[in-house]
């Protein structure tokens, strides 16, 4: 009986109806690729952002990837495909990034995660994406490690934080070639990958690390680092903090009448709330850097132009100016690139396309940036400009 | 606890028929077709990965995940009569233990028993000093395990905040199976031994022993029942099945982070056995599909368990075992 059992599990499980997966039988060379989610009219993508929770400001991404691709759809889709784009809430959680995106691959079926926001989740849901072999693409998060070959599903897409770091310190060595600088940074690995990047690109010159004050994403404020920092009388602050932080450093610094150091603000804080926050007093002088346009500086941009009138049809409740719904639209932008050029219409063929963009031009990048990738160059953006605020908005320098 | 007069069990508290009252006489209304029950039940867990597709059927494997750590809880609770708040935090290091030694290479069926050892190690050495004191004390000690835990793994723990991403168990190529089946029939076979072991554990002289002290801790004294080291017996037992189900959940999720085992975990699991019911296999399962599905706790979730314990206060195993005698009743 029991043996009789076994034998029907044995058999049932053989004919699993639901789990039928689409598989490819041509044309030659693409034979056995998988293409869930994906036919010649459509295309379904996921991704998971913290619309709740700490980081829920950069939420905003989401509404400008949502709008860059209800735009692409009435002008007739991308590459013919009509894109339906899915959202979800993972509150900035790893644990809960991971279950939508096997909610969303499992039972949405998506062809593809189109980004996962922020270091934590995208780590996490990387070694899902890799065992169920779907691409997760263009990452919210600037960290060096979405460039490791043993995940090959996984490929980011702003600059990476070395990049950055490397960026402050070729301007600090053009223009005070023997600063001293004081680094507050957030002791993770976002914090400690620019922190030690800038380390290395400044040592054997003369500027020089003076003091450096880690914080932990669960600390209340930094004022006991900030106060700490002060008394090295630094030239140079560079703030590595997110959104939260980086904004009571800039109180901080702007309170502190006695050190008056230049301010650098690392680009992950550069958001409309921190700007709003601190007020335009505050962050006169504050050198940052950025890779996309800004919406309010190049207001007369055509390119611009296109994205404000797109967000403002599509997405009403998104601010047409706000950088973070800019870097959405700007990043959906660079996917559909790649959904564009994929060779065979499958997973496998979105990421060999991914992997092989050839100095792709986006309107909405600053001009001479341009999305590149290759063989041995998993990095697509590389190239930042240094911006300084003036007035009222940033200025490039 | 030791100073609450004497008034033993009463009718209809929902309780399984206690082995103290094995010669006596039980006169409580119990569901009457238990065996017909489980053997549907058997049946249809196994029938489950070849009917349900994947991701429901990963929401399954998360509900067996939670019956196991209940099971564990009840005999703390529901026989035992004291609170845990802890069973989150031992439910974590079950996990995490799982978790390291999985990233560091071990076999994934090494992982169950050393997740199994670490969690009575704990559970001994916080539950001993605790329930010599009476049961609000072990309330307390063990919330502030709940609250010291997450902080302490995101310090020391491989992945820190970032959590930390393992393999999960992969069939056998003989079988045919899924990835997911497997590791779903992985987790209902270990939650059909916790099960048959703690019905062994509740009819041994321990859990006689547990449900007289929680009866009256005085009288059962007098017999010569040891309470506290009875109850830290018991508790680290129930500590062993939560280490065992967080251990089952990385098997599961592939995937630990110390947010997912905050306190708010432990007050989901005390709740979730409160609302499927104390002392009964049916009300842990039941409370596993409640913690499985709950929403994050909130204002829906907050009224939603105060409406169940208004209308069920011996939660929904209680009202389910009552129906089949209301409807008889009805009839003429």
């Amino acid at each position: 009986m029991r043996r009789l059992a076994l034998v029907a599990l044995l058999l049932v499980s053989a004919c699993r109806p639901t789990s039928a997966e689409v598989v490819l039988s041509g044309p030659a060379g693409c034979a056995g690729q998988h293409a869930d989610g994906l036919t010649p009219a459509t295309v379904r993508v996921g991704g998971v952002y913290p619309l709740s929770g700490p980081a829920s400001a950069y939420g905003a991404v989401a509404q400008g990837v949502s709008a860059y691709f209800a735009w692409a759809n009435t002008r007739g889709g991308v590459a013919g495909r009509q894109v339906e784009f899915l959202v979800r809430d993972d509150g900035y959680q790893p644990a809960r990034a991971v279950e939508e995106a096997r909610r969303l691959v499992d039972s949405d079926r998506v062809f593809a995660l189109f980004q996962t926001l922020g270091t934590p989740s995208t780590a996490a849901v990387r070694a899902y994406a890799d065992r169920r072999k779907v691409p997760q693409l263009f990452v919210a998060s600037g960290a060096s490690e979405w460039g490791d070959a043993a995940y090959p599903w996984t490929i980011g897409f702003q600059p990476t934080y070395a990049a950055e770091a490397r960026v402050y310190a070729r301007h600090l060595l053009r223009t005070r070639p023997h600063a001293t600088v004081a680094v507050l940074y957030q002791n993770d690995d976002f914090g400690r990958e620019l922190l030690t990047a800038f380390e290395d690109a400044v040592a054997g010159t003369g500027v020089q690390v003076v003091a450096r004050r880690g914080y932990e994403v669960m600390d209340a404020d930094v004022q006991a680092q900030m106060a700490g920092l002060a008394e090295s009388g630094a030239g140079v602050f560079l703030n590595v903090g997110t959104p939260k932080f980086a904004a009571q450093a800039l109180a901080a610094d702007a309170a502190m009448t006695t050190w008056n150091p230049l301010h650098l603000l690392n680009g992950v804080a550069n958001t409309p709330s921190v700007i709003a926050a601190v007020g335009p007093a505050a962050l006169r002088d504050v050198l940052t850097t950025g890779f996309y346009k800004d919406p309010v500086t190049w207001e007369t941009d055509p390119d611009v132009r296109t994205f404000v009138s797109a967000v403002r049809r599509h997405v009403p409740d998104a601010d047409p100016a706000s950088s973070q719904v800019m870097f959405g639209w700007t990043s959906a932008a660079a996917f559909a690139a790649a959904l564009e050029r994929m060779e065979c219409p499958s997973r496998e063929g979105l990421m060999a396309a991914a992997r092989d963009l050839r100095d792709v031009e986006i309107g909405t990048l600053l001009p001479g940036i341009t999305v590149s990738t290759g063989p041995g160059d998993p990095y697509p953006v590389e190239d930042l400009r240094v911006f300084r605020f003036g007035d009222s908005g940033w200025e490039a320098v | 606890m030791s100073a609450r007069p004497a008034t033993g069990l009463r009718a209809g508290t929902g309780h399984r028929r206690p082995a103290v009252g094995q010669y006596a006489g039980d006169r409580r209304r119990a569901w009457p077709y238990p065996r017909t029950t489980l053997g549907a039940a058997a049946a249809g867990a196994v029938a489950v990965p070849f009917l349900v597709p994947p991701y429901p059927l990963h929401q399954v494997t998360l509900v067996l995940v939670y019956v196991v750590a209940l099971l564990g809880l009840d005999l703390v609770t529901g026989h035992g009569g004291l609170i845990s708040l802890g069973h989150g935090a031992f439910f974590g290091v079950g996990a995490y233990t799982a978790a390291i030694l999985l990233s560091s290479g071990a076999p994934y069926p090494v992982t169950l028993p050393a997740a199994g050892l670490v969690a009575y190690g704990l559970g001994h050495a916080f539950g001993r000093p605790a329930v010599r004191l009476s049961g609000l004390y072990l309330a307390v000690v063990t919330f502030a395990v709940a609250v010291a835990v997450p902080p302490l793994i995101r310090r020391l723990a491989p992945g820190g905040a970032m959590g930390l991403p393992v393999r999960t168990p992969g069939a056998p190529s003989f079988t045919g199976l899924d990835d997911d089946q497997w590791v779903y029939l992985l987790v209902l076979a270990v939650a059909a031994a916790a099960f048959t072991l703690m019905r062994s554990v509740i009819r041994s002289s321990l859990g006689r022993a547990l449900v007289a002290l929680r009866a009256d801790a005085g009288a059962a004294e007098l017999l010569g029942i040891h309470p506290s080291a009875t109850r830290a017996h018991a508790f680290a037992w129930s500590a062993v099945y939560a280490g065992l189900a967080g251990c089952l959940f990385t098997w599961t999720t592939g995937f630990v982070a110390p947010e997912s085992f905050t306190v708010t975990l432990s007050i989901t699991l005390l709740a979730g056995i409160v609302i499927g019911g104390l002392g009964t296999v049916s009300g842990a399962v039941i409370g596993a599909v409640v913690v499985t599905f709950l929403p994050a706790p909130g204002l829906v979730s907050g009224l939603a368990l105060v409406l169940v314990l208004a209308v069920a206060p011996h939660g929904v195993t209680g009202l389910v075992r009552r129906a089949p005698a209301f409807l008889g009743r009805r009839r003429p």
